[in-house]
Formats: C-alpha cells, sequence, structure tokens
C-alpha cells in the first residue's frame, strides 16, 4: 500500500501538514508529493492498494481520523472519496497534462520517481543531437514564451547561441501576479523537469552559467529547488562534463528576489540580479545582446523551461501537433476567483474560454452568474461572457484587449462591479510601479484616483472619457511591460462594461453592490419592529417605536452593513 | 576606410529634414547635431540613457506607438516627426501628470525663471492641469551645509542620483520606494549631512529644476555687508570665467574687472584675488612635491585644492590619506592670510574682518566650517549666488567699468589663473617644478597634453634628466579608479591632479548651468587667455607672492608657511 498526500504549499495552507502527521502517527506508508492541481479539493490524500486506487479530498484534521479507520479496515472512505481515477473528473477530462505531468504524482525530490516517468530522457535525446539541432527542434515544436509575450523561443535561443564569451541563461521564476501559481507549483512539484529544461536550453545555446531567479516569498520552492539542484550536481546532471557528454558544463543557482512585481520585467530583473533597485531600462540593448553584468543572457519563463524538457522527451513533431496553428502546445493556468473548482489547469492552446470556465471549472458558484473572466494578471484584461468562445491563443487575447500574461484568470461573476475590479488591478499595479517613468508612476495613481471616484459616484460622464485618454496615454508612452500594460483592466472594462462606468456616475448606483459608498440601505415592510438593527448600528441611524417599522437615516448612515447582517428577518435592502 | 565610412552612415528625415547619424546614434543625438531641441528631462549626454521622463517621445512614420527618441537607435530611411500634433498632446499630458504632483510653487522657487520644467510647461502652454489628486509632500532636507534638497519639486528625472552614483561614485543619494512614492532620498532615508555626500553640488548642476539647490548664504552676506565689520572678498580663478553669463553673457567671457567692480558695488572694503594664493599653494606645493620626488616618499602625491575630493578621500581611501599634499587650498590659504598677515598689516582684530570667498563649488560651504579653518572664512557664495545678490542689490553688471584687485593681496600670474579648469594646478605645479629642479627660466611652459576633457590625462615629463609621471583626473569615478590602483600599489605616477567636478572649477558645483561639453571648453578657454595675455606666467615669479614671504612667511616651505598654509587630513565616517 501506498499513501501519498500533495505537500505544496497550497496543500500545507489548506491544513495537509497535520493530515500528514495523524498518517504518520497512525504508521500508515504515506509519502510527500507535490501539487495536483485541485486546489478545490486540498489537502488531497491518495491510497494506492493493490492497484485499487482512491483519491480523497478535503481531508482535514478534523476527518482523518475516519480516513484512517477505513484505510486500516481495507475499506474505501466514501465520505471523503473524490474518484478513483482523476481522469474520471470534469476538472481532468478537457486537460493534457504535459508540463504537469509528475505534479502530485511523484515525490518532487526523488529523482529515481522523476527518472521512472521517463525524466531526464528529454537531456538524454538533446545530447545526441549537436546543439543547432536542439534549437532546430525548439523551433519544429513551434514554442513560443509562456511568460506572455510569446515569442518563439528558438529565435530567442539563436541570438545567445551566435554569441561567444560569457553568457548566461536566466529562468524567471518571479511570478508576482495576484492569482497565479503555475510556477510555483512547478518549482515545488516536479524540480527536476525545470532543471532538465534550462541544462537543454544551456546545451543548445552554449552556456555556462544560469540562473534560477525567484521570490523570497516562495520559500518552499526554494528549499525544494535547492535539494533538487544538489541531487542534480550530485548525479552529473549539472556541473562538469553532464551526463559524461565531454566539455558540457553547466552552473545553476538560485537567486533569489525581494518580491517586486516589476522584478518578472527581464531588464529589471537583471538589475535585481547584480544586486541593483529593480528597475527595467530601455531596450535596445536587449539581454541577448547586453544582459547580466553586460554580458549577453537570454530569459525565459519557468513555464517555457518546463516545456523544453518534455518537447525533447516526446518529440518536437509530437508536440507542435498539439495546440493551434499560431500556438502550440499546452498552456498551465491558474484558475481562481468565483469559480466552483479553482486549481492549476493544463490545456492545449486553443481550447475555448468556455471550456475553461464551465467544463474544467464547472461555472460560477450557484445562484450567481458569470460576468468576466480576467486573463494575464493585475496587468491583463477583462473578457465578458460575449467573447467566451474565443480560443487560448497569445494573439485572439490580445487582440481583445486582455494578454495570455503567465496565466493567471481569474473568473468575475455578477457580484462583482466591473469598476471595482478595475480599481482593485489598477491599485496593485500601480503600487508595484517601480517609479521610473512619468507614465507610469504618476499615471497610474491619477487613474487609479479617478477610477475612486468612479466608485464613490463622483463626477460625470465626460470623465470617462478623461480616464480612457489618460490609459491610453500611459499604455503609449510608459517604459516597460508593466507601465503598458497596467492600464488594460481600465480600458477592457471601458470597453465591455462602459454602462456600469455610466451607471455609477449617472445614477449614482453600482449594479454589483460592491461598492460601498454607492450602496442604500432601507428597511422593508418586513420589519417587525424588534429593534436588533438599531442596537446593533454603530453611528446610530435607526430609529423606530417597538413593534413598528423602523426607518434609516440615510444622511448619518456610513453603509457599514451591520444592520443587514443582524436582521433576522431579511427586512433590510440592500442597492 | 573609405567604404566603411560610406556604409557606416545611415540616411533618416527628421521634421522634413534629410539629416545623416552613425551606427548606435539615437534619435535625439541626431536631431541635436542638426540643431533640432526635443524636450527631456532625463537624458544627458554623459550619463546612462535611461528612458525615464518619456518627454522626448517622437512620433515615427509607420510605427504606432510614439517612442523615446533618448533611446531609441536610428535607422535608414525613418521619418520622424518631433512636434507633431500627436507628440505635443502626449508631451502635455505628461507635463500635467508631472505638474499635478509639484508643489506649483514657482514665485517663490529659487530656481524661477531658470527652471526647466517651467519652462516646457510654458512652451507647451500648460494652463490647465487636468489631473488632480494627491502630492507628495515632505519637509525639504536642510541638512546638508552645501545642499538643500526639496522633493516636493523633484521630478524623479534620476539626473542627480545618476551623477552621484555612476559619475562621482559617492552613492550618497538614490531612488527609494516604489510607484507614486518613489523618491531621491539618502540611504534609509536619512539626512544629507549624515550620508556619504562630499558637497560637490554636481547634483544641483544636473538638476532641471528647484529639487536640489545650493544652500544659500546670501542672507547672511547682506547681513553683514550692513553692518560695522570690514568687509572681504576673495575670488576663485573660475568665477571670472562664468560670472559674465548669469548676466546674459556669451559663455567664455572673463569679466575680471567688472566683478571686482561689482563686489565694491556691493560694499566689499577690500576684493581680493584668490589666484594669489594659488601661486602660493603652488609654490608649496612644489615644493613639498619635489621634496617627495628626490626622497621617493608618498608618491604619487596628490594635489588638494577640491574639498569634495578632500571628503571623498577620507571616507573612502582613508588609509591613503599620506599621498595627498597637506597644502590648503588657495582659498584656505588666503583666507589664512587675510585674518593673519593683512589683519595685522592694516591693524585690524581679525574678528571684526568678515571675508566672503566667492567661489565656484557648493563643497566650499563645507571647507570654511572644517575645524581645522576655523575662524577664517565666514560666507562662501557660489558664482550663482554672487549673480543673485548682485541683481538683488541692483548693480547692473554688464555696463559696470572694470576695476583691479586690492593690494597686496591682488596680484597673481598665469598659472594661478588656469587653476580654474581640468589640468590647471598640475600644469602651474609643473612650471614651477620644471625651473626649480632644472635650475633653469624654462621657455616651454605650456603643458598641452593635460588640458583636454578627458576625464583621465597622463603625461610623462622629462624634467633635469629625470621623468615625471603625471595624471590629471576629474570626476571622482576617476579619482576613485586612481585611488584604488593606489591601494593595490600598482600606481605608475608621481604626481596626481584630481578635481571633483567635470571640467574641473569651472564645472562646479556652484556654477551657472549647463556643464555640457561645449560650454566648459569656452570657459577653459576664457581661463587660458588670461594665461597667455600674463606677463608673469610661474607662480614662483608672482611679486606679491615673493614679497608675503619675505615680509611674513620667511622661506618657502619655512615653519611658518606650514602653520597657515598647511592642513592635515583625517578619517572620516559616513552613515
Amino acid at each position: 500500500m501506498k499513501i501519498t498526500i500533495g505537500l505544496a504549499t497550497c496543500g500545507i495552507s489548506a491544513g495537509a501538514k497535520p493530515v500528514f502527521d495523524a498518517l504518520k502517527d497512525a504508521n500508515l506508508p504515506v509519502e510527500k508529493v507535490g501539487c495536483i492541481g485541485m486546489c478545490y479539493n486540498e489537502p488531497v490524500v491518495t491510497v494506492i492498494d493493490d492497484n485499487k486506487k482512491s483519491i480523497y479530498g478535503n481531508v482535514t484534521i478534523d476527518n482523518v481520523n475516519k480516513l484512517i479507520e477505513c484505510i486500516k479496515k481495507g475499506e474505501e472512505c466514501k465520505e471523503l472519496l473524490v474518484a478513483n481515477d482523476i481522469n474520471e473528473l470534469d476538472f481532468y477530462k478537457k486537460q493534457n497534462r504535459l508540463v504537469m505531468e509528475n505534479c502530485g504524482l511523484i515525490d518532487p525530490l526523488n529523482l529515481e520517481q522523476y527518472k521512472e516517468n521517463k525524466g531526464y530522457s528529454g537531456l538524454n535525446n538533446a545530447l545526441k543531437l549537436e546543439p543547432k539541432q536542439v534549437i532546430e527542434q525548439i523551433k519544429i515544436s513551434g514554442l513560443r514564451g509562456r511568460g506572455g509575450a510569446g515569442f518563439p523561443t528558438a529565435i530567442k535561443w539563436g541570438f545567445l547561441a551566435d554569441k561567444k564569451g560569457k553568457k548566461y541563461l536566466i529562468c524567471n521564476g518571479d511570478e508576482g501576479d495576484p492569482g497565479a501559481f503555475m510556477n510555483r507549483t512547478v518549482m515545488e512539484s516536479d524540480p527536476f523537469k525545470l532543471i532538465e529544461g534550462i541544462t537543454i536550453g544551456a546545451y543548445a545555446t552554449g552556456t555556462e552559467e544560469g540562473i534560477i531567479y525567484t521570490r523570497a516569498e516562495y520559500p518552499l520552492a526554494i528549499e525544494t529547488l535547492e535539494k533538487a539542484l544538489k541531487i542534480a550536481y550530485d548525479n552529473n546532471l549539472l556541473g562538469n562534463n553532464i551526463l559524461g557528454k565531454e566539455g558540457f558544463n553547466f552552473k545553476l543557482y538560485i537567486q533569489k528576489g525581494a518580491g517586486a512585481f516589476v522584478c518578472g520585467e527581464e531588464t529589471a530583473m537583471i538589475n535585481s540580479i547584480e544586486g541593483k533597485r529593480g528597475m527595467p531600462k530601455p531596450r535596445p540593448p536587449y539581454p541577448a545582446e547586453k544582459g547580466l553584468y553586460g554580458k549577453p543572457t537570454n530569459v525565459n519563463n519557468v513555464g517555457t523551461w518546463a516545456h523544453v524538457a518534455t518537447i525533447m522527451k516526446i518529440g518536437a513533431s509530437e508536440y507542435a501537433k498539439i495546440g493551434t496553428e499560431k500556438t502550440k502546445g499546452t498552456k498551465v493556468v491558474c484558475l481562481t476567483g468565483k469559480i466552483k473548482r479553482t486549481g492549476i489547469v493544463e490545456v492545449p492552446m486553443g481550447t475555448k474560454l468556455r471550456d475553461i470556465v464551465y467544463e474544467i471549472g464547472g461555472g460560477t458558484p450557484e445562484g450567481t452568474e458569470f460576468k468576466a473572466i480576467l486573463s494575464g494578471g493585475p496587468a491583463g484584461g477583462c473578457i465578458p461572457k460575449e467573447h467566451l468562445d474565443t480560443p487560448l491563443d497569445y494573439e485572439t487575447l490580445q487582440a481583445l484587449g486582455a494578454i495570455m500574461g503567465s496565466g493567471g484568470m481569474v473568473v468575475i461573476n455578477n457580484e462583482a462591479c466591473m469598476v471595482d475590479v478595475a480599481r482593485y488591478f489598477m491599485n496593485f499595479t500601480q503600487e508595484e510601479s517601480c517609479g521610473k517613468c512619468t507614465p507610469c508612476r504618476e499615471g497610474t495613481k491619477r487613474l487609479l484616483e479617478m477610477l475612486i471616484k468612479v466608485t464613490r459616484g463622483v463626477g460625470g460622464e465626460k470623465d470617462i472619457d478623461k480616464i480612457r485618454q489618460l490609459a491610453e496615454f500611459v499604455r503609449d508612452n510608459a517604459l516597460c511591460g508593466l507601465g503598458q500594460n497596467a492600464p488594460n483592466s481600465v480600458l477592457s472594462t471601458l470597453r465591455f462594461f462602459r454602462d456600469e462606468y455610466v451607471m455609477h456616475l449617472k445614477d449614482k448606483t453600482c449594479c454589483a453592490g460592491a461598492c460601498a459608498n454607492l450602496l442604500k440601505y432601507n428597511i422593508t415592510d418586513k420589519c417587525v419592529g424588534c429593534g436588533n438593527c438599531a442596537r446593533h448600528c454603530p453611528v446610530g441611524c435607526i430609529s423606530g417605536e417597538p413593534r413598528k417599522k423602523h426607518v434609516i437615516d440615510q444622511e448619518k448612515c456610513i453603509k457599514c452593513g451591520t444592520c443587514y447582517e443582524v436582521c433576522a428577518f431579511k427586512a433590510i435592502k440592500k442597492t | 576606410m573609405q567604404r566603411r565610412n560610406k556604409m557606416s552612415k545611415i540616411k533618416l528625415t527628421i521634421n522634413n529634414m534629410e539629416v545623416e547619424g552613425k551606427p548606435g546614434d539615437m534619435i535625439i543625438d541626431v536631431a541635436r547635431r542638426n540643431g533640432i531641441e526635443i524636450p527631456h528631462f532625463c537624458w544627458n549626454d554623459r550619463m546612462e540613457r535611461i528612458g525615464a521622463c518619456r518627454l522626448c517621445i517622437v512620433e515615427v512614420k509607420g510605427m504606432q506607438k510614439l517612442i523615446a527618441s533618448c533611446c531609441t537607435p536610428i535607422k535608414e530611411g525613418i521619418v520622424v516627426n518631433t512636434h507633431s500634433p500627436r507628440v505635443l498632446e502626449a508631451r502635455r499630458t505628461n507635463m500635467e501628470l508631472l505638474l499635478a504632483n509639484h508643489d506649483l510653487n514657482c514665485v517663490t522657487c529659487k530656481e524661477n525663471l531658470s527652471c526647466k520644467l517651467q519652462k516646457y510647461a510654458e512652451e507647451l502652454m500648460i494652463q490647465d492641469i487636468r489631473f488632480d489628486g494627491e502630492k507628495r509632500t515632505e519637509n525639504p532636507d536642510d541638512s546638508s551645509v552645501s545642499i538643500r534638497r526639496d522633493n516636493n519639486k523633484c521630478i524623479l528625472c534620476e539626473q542627480c542620483v545618476r551623477v552621484c552614483n555612476d559619475i562621482q561614485t559617492v552613492y550618497a543619494i538614490g531612488l527609494q520606494k516604489r510607484g507614486f512614492h518613489t523618491k531621491v532620498s539618502p540611504p534609509f532615508g536619512l539626512d544629507m549631512n549624515k550620508s556619504a555626500c562630499v558637497n560637490c553640488g554636481q547634483c544641483v548642476v544636473a538638476c532641471p529644476t528647484g529639487a536640489l539647490t545650493e544652500k544659500s548664504d546670501i542672507q547672511g552676506v547682506i547681513n553683514a555687508l550692513n553692518s560695522d565689520k570690514y568687509l572681504i572678498a576673495q575670488t576663485a580663478p573660475s568665477i571670472r570665467a562664468t560670472l559674465g553669463e548669469c548676466f546674459g553673457m556669451p559663455v567664455g567671457t572673463p569679466v575680471t574687472g567688472k566683478m571686482v567692480t561689482a563686489l565694491k558695488e556691493a560694499g566689499f572694503h577690500q576684493v581680493f584675488d584668490t589666484d594669489l594664493a594659488a601661486d602660493i599653494c603652488i609654490i608649496e606645493e612644489a615644493t613639498e612635491f619635489i621634496k617627495r620626488f628626490k626622497e621617493k616618499k608618498d608618491l604619487p602625491m596628490i594635489t588638494t585644492c577640491c574639498p569634495a575630493w578632500i571628503k571623498f578621500g577620507e571616507q573612502f581611501f582613508f588609509d591613503e590619506l599620506h599621498h595627498m599634499s597637506s597644502c590648503r587650498s588657495p582659498q584656505a590659504i588666503l583666507a589664512s592670510l587675510i585674518k593673519t598677515y593683512y589683519a595685522e598689516k592694516i591693524k585690524k582684530n581679525p574678528k571684526d574682518i568678515i571675508l566672503v570667498d566667492i567661489m565656484p563649488c557648493t563643497a566650499k560651504k563645507f571647507e570654511i566650517l572644517r575645524p581645522e579653518f576655523s575662524g577664517e572664512a565666514d560666507y562662501v557664495l557660489t558664482t550663482v549666488e554672487l549673480a543673485k545678490l548682485l541683481k538683488q542689490l541692483n548693480v547692473d553688471f554688464s555696463s559696470l567699468k572694470d576695476s583691479k584687485f586690492d593690494n597686496p593681496l591682488g596680484e597673481s600670474t598665469g598659472a594661478a589663473a588656469i587653476f580654474g579648469h581640468t589640468g590647471g594646478v598640475m600644469e602651474a605645479a609643473l612650471r614651477t617644478a620644471a625651473d626649480w629642479i632644472s635650475g633653469k627660466d624654462l621657455k616651454k611652459i605650456d603643458y598641452k597634453a593635460i588640458r583636454s576633457m578627458d576625464t583621465m590625462k597622463e603625461a610623462e615629463i622629462e624634467i633635469g634628466g629625470e621623468k615625471v609621471k603625471v595624471c590629471v583626473v576629474h570626476t571622482l569615478g576617476e579619482a576613485r579608479k586612481l585611488m584604488e590602483q593606489i591601494k593595490e600599489g600598482k600606481s605608475p605616477y608621481h604626481f596626481i591632479e584630481i578635481m571633483a567636478c567635470y571640467g574641473g572649477c569651472i564645472g562646479g558645483g556652484g556654477q551657472p548651468p549647463p556643464h555640457n561639453k561645449k560650454t566648459l571648453a569656452k570657459r577653459t578657454k576664457a581661463l587660458i587667455d588670461v594665461d597667455e595675455k600674463m606677463d608673469v606666467r610661474k607662480s614662483h615669479k608672482n611679486p606679491s607672492a615673493i614679497k608675503i614671504y619675505k615680509e611674513y612667511l620667511g622661506e618657502f616651505g619655512s615653519k611658518r608657511a606650514h602653520k597657515l598654509l598647511h592642513t592635515h587630513y583625517s578619517k572620516k565616517d559616513y552613515i
């Protein structure tokens, strides 16, 4: 019998650690694995007994004893059972797990387990080829940068391969978007896949030094990677004459960042690695010419690197069969927000957003309606339901004013106000602006202030144009990708949800009831005059005689919502 | 070669004008060379291009976005418009964003009428600022004796940061915080007087607004002028070459006579020439150098006229202070002589004499406060401050008649005149040392190898059969390189001149901006002209200096001379 439990950051935060201890204390053969991607079912425990597999979800310290009891009896714990095979689940049916193939199934730090699943066959295949042929394979695979911009990886590698002398490879693991954690998952759950990918890149480009840049807020990812790097060095998978290939030397190490969103931008990241303030530099010169310490440098995202090992394992042309005409392969997406099944999802490029939201994610929670999906994190854009049949692809998303970004997808339902959503993300980007260029530093601040005014119903319709003009100015004039994409959330909500802006300014209402300042609480005829609301009101703005309908003094009301919550008769109406 | 030249020319069109550039040129470079001024804040030809202010954006035909001309390389055949309606509109928005976060106290600002922000606001006809909201509110930092910082006027062009870090390598200021809260500040938000600031004032020169200004002593001087004290002014060698610019005279106009008259009109009883002290400084320094050279002790010897350099050395290279000449700066020499020799001569209590130094330099404000020089000079006014004082006193500078300096401290030589530009001190010292070592009155006294604007110049001079290797550097970044060399024991030089400011004192922190190569070359020329027109061009032949030695100091390098004309240095802590 074998029992595994997902102990990546997501599992741990859902309470997997005490569950692991409990299983261990019960003398059960429990092993740690990474994250399988079913956030909605974490902590996830898998029991494999005589070829029978039982996957249990939401196993917590409160119900683990039930599970232990069942296991000891040799029974299946129906109460907690999720499935016997993950592929039975709707969540996985439309997925194609290439990068994520090992995640949640193997012990991340067990090299043997990684190799059992054909791990390092990619590197072995690569080493049989000339470096140029490896780049050719990547070209055939059609791999494009998974960090957001979708630049063809083979071309980028080609630039570096042509350079002589000292050069660097950088793996960008500075995942900073709220609601995005695919890089963390790969680093925590399958570190060898990442290391293998970078090593293949080193061979193809003739580079002897590489750096994995990740944020210090990912302690488990760093710990796992550090251990994995040591194992790789010990097994001649890094270091000198790798896998016996004479003259193939590659040194790979981790550099921690202090957690600035802008350090995901490659030139800012290079500054940060050099020990300088993480601020972008104008390009040209591109890193391929003058990068880290002034030397030619290639930066690829964790997502991109993880695909490399897979491509070299399954073959470039096999990989190229997946995806669309322009965009090959799969994309790992973090599905979060107002959706039933949150988690990490790997789908072929070209999968319709509708399938991701409904087939995989199960749609929005009961009783609510889908409103939009925000693709690309805080610098991304909102895509409304009319465009749900859009296939996942760099170009199609861009045409809608969104971006693929690193793959964060936040589902928004009718409980959210789109102006407030724009405000939220503008707040994030303006705080994370490095402060270097005027449009981003000053522009995002003013945009935020204007959006706050809209959420308060201050101003008139003409202010909408002012917002749009400034957003366009920031988009067109900012120095780096952060600033250029920062207004996306404003521009896309203005494009698809302009009526909500108008509603705030003209009618002074928020249709979602999310903007506190525009809310109105009224007491309806359901009121029995119990006086509970009046007793709880912190500003004493509710009055009325006992057993008679009470009233709220709108002038004094601070819209805290206490009355709404304490009323046992649902007599208070929020509009 | 011919062919390569032909090939390496790039043709493009700017504002309907066919122009040419070379590979590596940015659009702004070519535009400026052809007399097209593109508004900019962060661009500076001596600094790294950072593309931060985005004011220099231009429209390139066929390109969707406006691009920053400071960091976009030219390409064959591109058609550029630097002032199209679209460009002007974007620039206006940019300016409005900057002004929305500015205190707008123009009329009470020190930089009123000389501020670039004000200039562009006027040019772009900014009459209405569409954005309002939070503004930076910080108390000005008055802690430094030389430099005042007011972040409320800062537009974050980073010129000060780059000059301090990249050119001067002092690292006294940098950027702190992020986004809208980004600000220029010494490390950890400390006050300037606790930072490594060496008071060179290059940040003041670089600042396009009133965010960094010299600490004003004008009011103190006005009060002194209205007191019953005996008022003496001394003017540094470079002032005569730059003061005219403050009154609209062409760059490089020597105004020695007018300057003396102006100071007299302002109410000074005596106006003395720091040049005389420069001659005495050379006499002492040459004596010291010959002694060290013969004994081969403490070589290389480094000049110590520059107070910013002295503080730099005391902070960063305190183990190498024995290389510094013990000779005081000309300012401190004359101050010492005025309060001793001259006070005795006119039978006045030194306490009844107020000495005002007219200096090119903000660091002199720091120098006079050094405990070693206490009780000597009372105020330092920079060139810019003197001009402001004269304007305030309604002195019509350009129509003034010429006057001569007062005696006995007013006579000088050509050697002293060139103290004001880089290489001048070295040249003056060599003129005297060569005469003394060879025992002849040498005719060849122009050392042109050390006259250029290169920041590092070296020469090997044969004096009396011995080879003397000299080196002249300006900017502290270059000084740092030399000092590192000395620290490693690898310095090949015997004698080194270090000036903190680019160009020497004519580029000092108290001189009127701009300090570009062209302006500085013209100022240098003015000083060389003064030198060449002099009958006496060697310091040791200055009749007044000889007389002072005879009457008061004794022999060259005597004990009394040492007491009054020399000083000592010690380790300085910072932060």
